[in-house]
């Protein structure tokens, strides 16, 4: 294949202490693909994403992310590179001092870029998560849900070419979660490669009947394509 | 809305500001005084040495028939002696007067045998003491050359340490200036570790987070020591003016131009919280992925 990975693994291997989470993990996203990747709780999903995000650094195995080695990237080509990922964190990351609106245009402003070129796009977003009523709410005011749904805003603010998505959806209602799902969709369709981590096996069927997805499972410490048993 | 981003990004840290302000207000403060005293001790020094480098006297004491003909001897001696500037024996008066203040006016020079004082100003090269005083010695027995170095030493080294005093006291305040600071911005960074999380998440190069912090500190830090030094130069400035003809003493405070020297320490304040902040946040950052 012509096109580099998103993002490789080769072999990777991580552990918080002395056992090993991950080992022999092997994962290659291609440009434009739309992958869930499932599991037990505890198994490993947020630390893959977290991985990817470099947040956490193989402990061994070779790492790619937009063709360059992470091992080789210093920390400010680790803080750009990940201007062009968005992330869902499973514990959503905010700035409590600061309103909704601030926070969800906080990749464009620590980037340098004015907020206000962005406010039609960020006004939209915020309607279609169903936040348009909340935006001089401070993210402590928030209930579970809204907090998700304002960090999946966020994650795509900056019109990433990467989405990682840990849980988008585990607070918010089926019908939410549709609507969640859809941007996600949408965003895949426009060209964008997304990663969604998740229990819930209803929204990969509502995935699947609207693109073509893969399915990761962990298990056993390593990554399996999960079979068409969905 | 005032505040722009990168300031905004950073919750306001109020008790560590107000310990920041305070810090180098009081730090200001006492700068100048070091300030003061290391000036004022440097002009005594310099007083003192020039004012007593440069002059000598040589005394005769002799029975009353010799002593005029010691005094001739010696100024012929002074006379051919390399360094001498000018030699001038003390008139009756000027003993008198240099007496008054021990001994009232009525002195009668005349009975009390007061020795004879001959007043000499050195050229700047200075007078070859030894062989003067082995020359005074063949031609006016009774006379004793004194170049004050016996007591201008002692002295000059008193002001000598006091001037070191002042400026190891500068150095001392600099240096509890940035461990304060370094402690204050520590604290504020320890608080924000979340905050500094989240924006290194989101995309944030370091120097963008550590100028949000150094930004703030270096203002405050410059805001306080401002106030400080004012404070200070009003403190210094009513203070009691030493008499300019009260000799020796100068007193504590600066004199022309010297009153500029103490507004560099709000920048140099500034400087050190800027160096001090940007450590600690550096130090921080770099527990963070
Ligand atoms: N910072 C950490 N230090 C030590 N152990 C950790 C840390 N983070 C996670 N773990 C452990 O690693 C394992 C995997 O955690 P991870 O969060 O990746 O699981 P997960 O698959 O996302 O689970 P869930 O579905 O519940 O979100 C868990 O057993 C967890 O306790
Ligand atoms: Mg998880």
């Amino acid at each position: 294949m012509d096109t580099p990975h998103v993002i490789e693994l080769q072999n990777v291997a991580y552990s918080y202490g002395s056992d090993a989470l991950l080992s022999d993990v092997t994962l290659h996203l291609a440009p434009g693909s739309f992958h869930f990747l499932t599991g037990p709780s505890g198994a490993g999903k947020s630390t893959l994403l977290k991985l990817c995000y470099m947040e956490l650094m193989p402990s061994a195995g070779q790492m790619t992310v937009f063709g360059r080695e992470v091992s080789d990237l210093r920390r400010d080509d680790i803080a750009r590179t990940r201007r062009r990922i968005g992330v869902v964190h499973q514990e959503c990351q905010f700035l409590d001092h600061l309103p909704l609106t601030e926070n969800l245009s906080l990749p464009l402003t620590v980037a340098g870029r004015d907020p206000a070129e962005e406010a039609e796009n960020l006004r939209e977003l915020m309607t279609w998560v169903g936040l348009s009523t909340r935006a001089q709410a401070t993210p402590p005011e928030l209930s579970g849900g809204e907090r998700q749904r304002a960090a999946l805003a966020r994650a795509v603010i900056m019109d990433p070419e990467l989405i990682l998505a840990d849980e988008p959806t585990g607070n918010v209602d089926w019908e939410m979660s549709l609507r969640l799902l859809q941007l996600l969709v949408e965003l895949n369709r426009l060209g964008k490669t997304v990663l969604v981590a998740t229990h819930d096996l209803n929204l990969i069927r509502a995935a699947k009947s609207q693109v073509s997805v893969r399915v990761l499972r962990i298990a056993d410490r390593t990554l399996q394509l999960s079979g068409a048993d969905l | 809305m005032g505040r722009s981003g990168a300031d905004r990004v950073v919750p306001p840290t109020g008790f560590t500001a107000r310990l920041t302000v305070f810090t180098a207000a009081a730090m200001a403060f006492l700068a100048v005084f070091a300030l003061a005293l290391s000036l004022a001790t440097d002009r005594l020094a310099s007083r003192w040495s020039e004012a007593l480098a440069r002059t000598a006297t040589v005394r005769i004491s002799a029975p009353a028939g010799q002593v005029a003909a010691q005094v001739d001897a010696a100024m012929e001696v002074l006379r051919t002696t390399p360094g001498v500037d000018s030699a001038r024996p003390l008139s009756d008066a000027e003993r008198r007067a240099l007496l008054e203040p021990w001994f009232g006016p009525d002195l009668p020079l005349d009975r009390l045998r007061i020795p004879a004082l001959i007043e000499v100003v050195e050229t700047p090269t200075g007078i070859d003491t030894t062989g003067l005083r082995a020359r005074l010695a063949g031609e006016a027995p009774g006379a004793i050359f004194d170049d004050h170095t016996r007591w201008r030493a002692p002295l000059v080294r008193a002001a000598g340490r006091l001037r070191m005093l002042g400026l190891f006291s500068l150095l001392l305040i600099s240096a509890a200036t940035a461990a304060m600071i370094t402690l204050a911005a520590q604290a504020a960074l320890a608080a924000n570790a979340r905050v500094i999380a989240t924006l290194r998440l989101v995309g944030a190069l370091d120097t963008y987070i550590a100028r949000a912090f150094v930004r703030r500190f270096t203002l405050r830090a410059f805001a306080g020591a401002l106030a400080g030094t004012l404070a200070g130069l009003a403190t210094v400035a009513s203070l009691p003016r030493a008499d300019a003809a009260g000799g020796f003493l100068t007193g504590l405070g600066f004199t022309g131009a010297e009153w500029a020297l103490p507004l560099l320490i709000p920048p140099i304040t500034a400087a050190v919280a800027f160096a001090a902040t940007r450590f600690a946040a550096f130090r921080q950052l770099r527990e963070t992925t």
